[in-house]
């Protein structure tokens, strides 16, 4: 076993490397490409970053292409992303010209590369297109899906249908956000890696200063949300919730933590209704910290009693999965992915209401025991279910599954 | 037919020579149908295909899961928890699927119970769109570990190292791909030194896969070896 691998152990153990490794055995030399949009930035750069020099490990031929395109191509992608989770928007005329033009570009720069993999992974609608572009592909095409299709603005979905139904199969991260297509359509949620400086142990110093850095006082409860200021997150539901606590329990700390004012103009909207609803409290800091930060968040998710997650929509969550990870109990809404996380008096507790969450959070913070055994199981839960190693496996299964056909069965030899 | 219903696929231990640990792993797939009322779930057991079926029996095991799941299949825990209808719930969560001879006749006991709930409801059970019941199905990948077992004496400390997969396949999977229904073990302590380990096979038989995760399955079948062995000690 070589350094990478070992330090996966060291996580995860031997028996989940080796089970790794048997499945890997009869893929070895597997010409696999995987292409997105970007090397860096976003949580399918991220997984990609680390899920093929782990491929590349365990003797899988894997590459990852990065298709390349101007600001029109971009507006356009983001118009799809934006329509595809829900909002009527579409993109003009120009924009789906330039989508169709930038990937017949990056099909010729790519052409040799994508027609003799024996497995290509498309991830997300930007590069979706190329499989039309190379009609002498050798290999197997899957589309992976991130982004949730369950309500779609029609026009949008209508559009980028055709560009995606000659796929050999589909990856969607839960059933709730899959659509409807004419080739299989696996399931596999998304995973958090350990050993990522947002989810690597950290010493308890480094917390403390953190602490400093904010001010926090370390003898009274910490509650913390991370996440975007976006209204499905519902910051201010977390502060109501917060308030209805702070009459029981008086030194009460609450962190909204997200990401710097962006061009998201909804984003600087929100973020002004938050700290309005903070009345300029003492005890609640509103954190803008920059996309790089991830030590920084690590660090409070570390160093909270409770991690809130009170979205009225969410994808999957893995804002979830890593406070899950640091062993703490997550209150979280009822929906999407967060479901799928938080179980009801084992590993947090579901919430529809800023008092269900006030009524969890008061619950939980006058039970330490209880806490402490809901954070046991809670890592263990994401230990077996949720990070990189379950992520991978997964993706040789399922190359195993498409070279043998659609057999139910399929026996390794 | 799916294969989740063959009964033909030979025992992965070599008989009577060592046993072959065996792993697998679960890919999990839309099949098209879901349900977002207690009669459309109704309607969509009827035509969905077997496979699953048996997915939401027992695929759902290799799934995230916690050790103390309140129903052992999905069907019930969606009647329970998103119907909100206890009755229904707990009449699904008793279906002894594991003695249906086929899981057609496990389809029909499904519809059979939602039918005469719906026969007695005064109002429809309906939920939002978010909270639908979605029919998957998975094909399952099994792969050899390279690992073996010589003889009984060896099977607690090698079922330590079992995986949740290799668990699944060998005491879950096995229960329905043997013509026997036996699981793997078993059937090779059974068939492996001529009934000097009968009080083994004895305990195996007796440990039921279906109240649990396979985490608690793992550990009653080493309990139960245990027991065994100390019994053929004696």
């Amino acid at each position: 076993m070589n350094g990478l691998l070992q330090r996966y152990a060291g996580v995860v153990g031997d028996d989940v490397i080796e089970h790794l490794l048997s499945l890997a055995k009869p893929l070895a030399g597997l010409r696999v490409v995987h292409v997105n949009s970007t090397r860096v930035g976003g949580g399918v750069a991220e997984i990609l970053n680390k899920m093929v020099p782990f491929m590349q490990e365990l003797g899988l031929a894997a590459t990852w292409e990065v298709i390349t395109g101007d600001e029109t191509f971009f507006a356009c992608t983001k118009t799809f992303h934006n329509a595809l989770q829900g909002f009527a928007v579409m993109p003009t005329a120009g924009q789906l010209r330039s989508y169709e033009q930038t990937n017949a570009h990056n099909a010729e720069r790519l052409r040799s590369v994508l027609a003799d993999a024996e497995i290509v992974v498309i991830h997300d609608p930007q590069p979706a297109p190329l499989l039309g572009f190379v009609p002498e592909r050798r290999g197997l095409w899957i589309w992976r899906c991130h982004i949730d299709l369950s309500r779609p603005h029609r026009p949008v979905w209508k559009y980028l249908l055709p560009h995606v139904v000659g796929y050999d199969a589909s990856i969607f991260s839960l059933a709730d956000f899959a659509r409807r297509l004419p080739h299989p359509c696996y399931l596999i949620p998304p995973s958090i890696d350990p050993l990522a400086e947002k989810n690597i142990e950290l010493e308890a110093s480094e917390i403390a200063d953190v602490r400093r850095q904010f001010n926090l006082d370390p003898d009274r409860f910490l509650v913390t949300q991370v996440s975007r200021f976006d209204r499905f997150k519902d910051p201010l539901g977390v502060i109501q919730a917060y308030r209805l606590v702070k009459s029981y329990v008086p030194g009460l700390q609450l962190v909204l933590a997200g990401g710097e004012a962006t061009d998201d103009p909804e984003g600087a909207v929100v973020l002004e209704e938050v700290l309005a609803a903070a009345e300029r409290d003492p005890d609640v800091r509103i954190l803008l910290l920059p996309a790089d930060a991830h030590r920084t968040i690590n660090a409070l998710q570390r160093a909270s009693d409770l991690i809130l997650q009170k979205s009225t929509r969410e994808g999957f969550g893995l804002t979830v999965t890593e406070g899950l990870w640091k062993g703490k109990p997550v209150i979280g809404g009822n929906v999407g992915g967060i479901r799928l996380q938080v179980h009801d008096h084992q590993t947090g507790f579901l919430v529809d209401t800023p008092e269900g969450a006030a009524l969890r959070m008061r619950y939980l913070l006058s039970h330490r025991e209880i806490r402490e055994r809901m954070g046991r199981t809670a890592r263990v839960f994401v230990l077996e279910n949720f990070l990189l190693t379950r992520h991978l496996l997964e993706y040789l299964a399922l190359f195993h599954g498409l070279r043998k056909g659609q057999d139910d069965r399929i026996e390794v030899a | 037919m799916s294969p989740f219903d063959a009964r033909a696929n030979p025992t992965p231990g070599k008989l009577p020579e060592s046993f072959c640990v065996m792993d697998c792993a679960a890919l999990a797939r839309t099949t098209g149908y879901s349900a977002q009322s207690l009669r459309e779930l109704r309607d969509a057991l009827l035509e969905v295909d077997v496979a699953s079926i048996y997915y939401h029996f027992w695929g759902g095991l290799l799934r995230p899961a916690l050790d103390d799941p309140e129903y052992m299949n999905d069907f019930a825990v969606w009647v329970g928890r998103q119907l909100r209808d206890q009755v229904l719930a707990e009449r699904l969560a008793m279906i002894d699927a594991a003695a249906q001879p086929t899981l057609e006749d496990l389809r029909s006991e499904l519809v059979e119970l939602c039918d005469d709930r719906l026969d007695t409801l005064e109002s429809p059970l309906w939920v939002n769109r978010d909270r639908a019941f979605y029919f998957l199905s998975a094909r399952l990948v099994v792969i050899p570990t390279g690992r073996f077992i010589h003889a009984p004496a060896e099977l607690p400390a090698a079922l330590s190292h079992f995986s949740r997969g290799s668990i699944f396949y060998h005491f879950v999977d096995a229960r329905r791909r043997r013509e026997d229904g036996r699981d793997d073990l078993r059937a090779w302590v059974e068939d492996h030194d001529g009934g000097a380990s009968a009080p083994i096979a004895a305990r195996l038989a007796a440990v039921d896969p279906f109240q649990g995760s396979l985490v608690q399955l793992k550990r009653q079948v080493i309990n139960a070896i245990e027991a065994g062995l100390q019994e053929v000690s004696r």
